[in-house]
């Protein structure tokens, strides 16, 4: 899809690259300064999820158009262990890795819409989309 | 190395080589033929064809060093590895058609012929990947070292006071630097404030938040205080987005207003100089 551009998560170098992405589709889709920031802080949380619990995924950005509303869609899969409790990962200041325990609900917060699905052993995938005001 | 084609390659060096240019020059995309002018290109090929064809008449080791000299050529011209791979597969495939065209190669003797041509080709391609690898290999290690020692600066501004200007991504590696040299720096130079400028630092997430409020729990403890300044605006509503608590810092929006405040913790204040001489 002409819409989709893709980023494999391998190590810590292509969470930057992944967010430079975002920040350019952004910018592309007229987000301002504080929407890009935003978007790019949940891509960094979700790629950062990606490469210090699956090991390795992939990031995803898609360019998204509903009716009138244009809109950025983060895409982030993995086929890493699985999440056990959602509604553990999505509570305020639960981290398993000794972190601050914000990121998933951070960036549930960060964007407009955010789906999550994950099977333990089977991994995790995760759709969190932004749209243009 | 059959002599068979040795003789026939250097008899026909003129043939085979207009032949290889033309054939090259097909294949060369835009990124080449961009940044390459003819006469660059021509005289650079001539020189390639000149190292093989030494390849055949000097000794081993004259040939390693002419091809490292060449490799760091095109490496410094900006050429793409593929493009002088796909030259040398061209360079090979010229030459044995023109073989058999020309009656060298035969049924009987096809074989034998292509299995000696191929271990004079494969090393010298290899020759060529290390080479460019190698540079590369270099070029990163020599720019790592450069990010390196840009990474976490530590600069005493006031008696007391120090600044960490923070610029770029900030990953694991960096983060360790930034504890080490925020510890030490506060001890050797007895600073009382640190001021960490967060202005270059392009996405405040969970992780960076984490690190800094690390080193400020750490920074604490040696006995100074940490001040957070050059937050922006959009790094503001993400931080708050994000609900990462930073009620336990002082922040500021600018560096200045940081060591203004810093001054007033230490009981000084920037006044202006009246009745100039």
């Amino acid at each position: 899809m002409e819409n989709q551009s893709c980023v494999k998560i391998i190590n810590e170098w292509d969470i930057v690259a992944a967010r430079q992405l975002g920040r350019n589709v952004a910018k592309e889709l007229g987000f301002g300064t504080v929407d890009q920031a935003r978007i790019t802080t949940a891509i960094s949380e979700l790629a950062r999820n990606i490469y210090l619990y699956a090991g390795q995924g992939q990031i995803c950005i898609e360019k998204i158009y509903d009716g009138g509303k244009a809109g950025l869609r983060i895409v982030a899969a993995d086929s890493g262990p699985g999440i056990n409790d959602l509604r553990q990962v999505m509570e305020d200041g639960y981290s398993t890795s000794g972190g601050l325990g914000a990121g998933l609900p951070g960036v549930k917060r960060l964007m407009d819409e955010f789906l999550i699905d994950s099977n333990p052993g089977t991994g995790t995938d995760i759709k969190a989309t932004k749209w243009l005001r | 190395m059959n002599s068979t084609i040795l003789n026939f390659i250097q008899n026909n060096k003129e043939s085979i080589f207009n032949h290889w240019l033309e054939a090259t020059k097909e294949n060369a995309d835009e990124r080449v033929t961009k940044v390459v002018s003819d006469q660059v290109f021509i005289g650079t090929s001539r020189e390639f064809i000149d190292l093989i064809i030494s390849n055949i008449k000097s000794s081993n080791e004259e040939f390693t060093s002419k091809l490292s000299e060449f490799s760091e050529k095109i490496v410094r011209l900006g050429w793409p590895l593929s493009f002088v791979t796909k030259g040398l597969q061209t360079f090979g495939k010229i030459v044995f058609e023109a073989m058999q065209n020309a009656g060298v190669v035969t049924q009987e003797n096809q074989m034998k012929v292509v299995y000696e041509f191929d271990g004079w080709m494969t090393p010298m391609v290899n020759e060529v990947v290390n080479m460019y690898s190698a540079t590369w290999e270099r070029t990163v290690s020599l720019q790592k070292i450069a990010l390196q020692e840009l990474s976490a600066p530590l600069i005493p501004v006031f008696e007391g006071i120090t600044v960490m200007p923070l610029v770029g991504t900030i990953d694991t590696e960096r983060a360790k630097q930034i504890m080490e040299n925020l510890l030490n720096g506060v001890v050797k130079h007895r600073s009382e404030v640190v001021l960490i400028d967060i202005t270059g630092v392009p996405v405040v997430d969970t992780m960076v938040a984490h690190h800094i409020i690390q080193a400020a729990d750490a920074v604490r403890l040696v006995g100074a205080k940490c001040m957070l300044v050059g937050i922006r605006p959009e790094i503001a509503q993400t931080i708050v987005n994000l609900g990462i608590d930073l009620n336990q810092f002082t922040t500021k929006n600018t560096l200045k207003k940081g060591v203004e405040a810093a001054l007033e913790l230490t009981s000084r204040k920037i006044v202006k100089v009246e009745g100039e001489e």
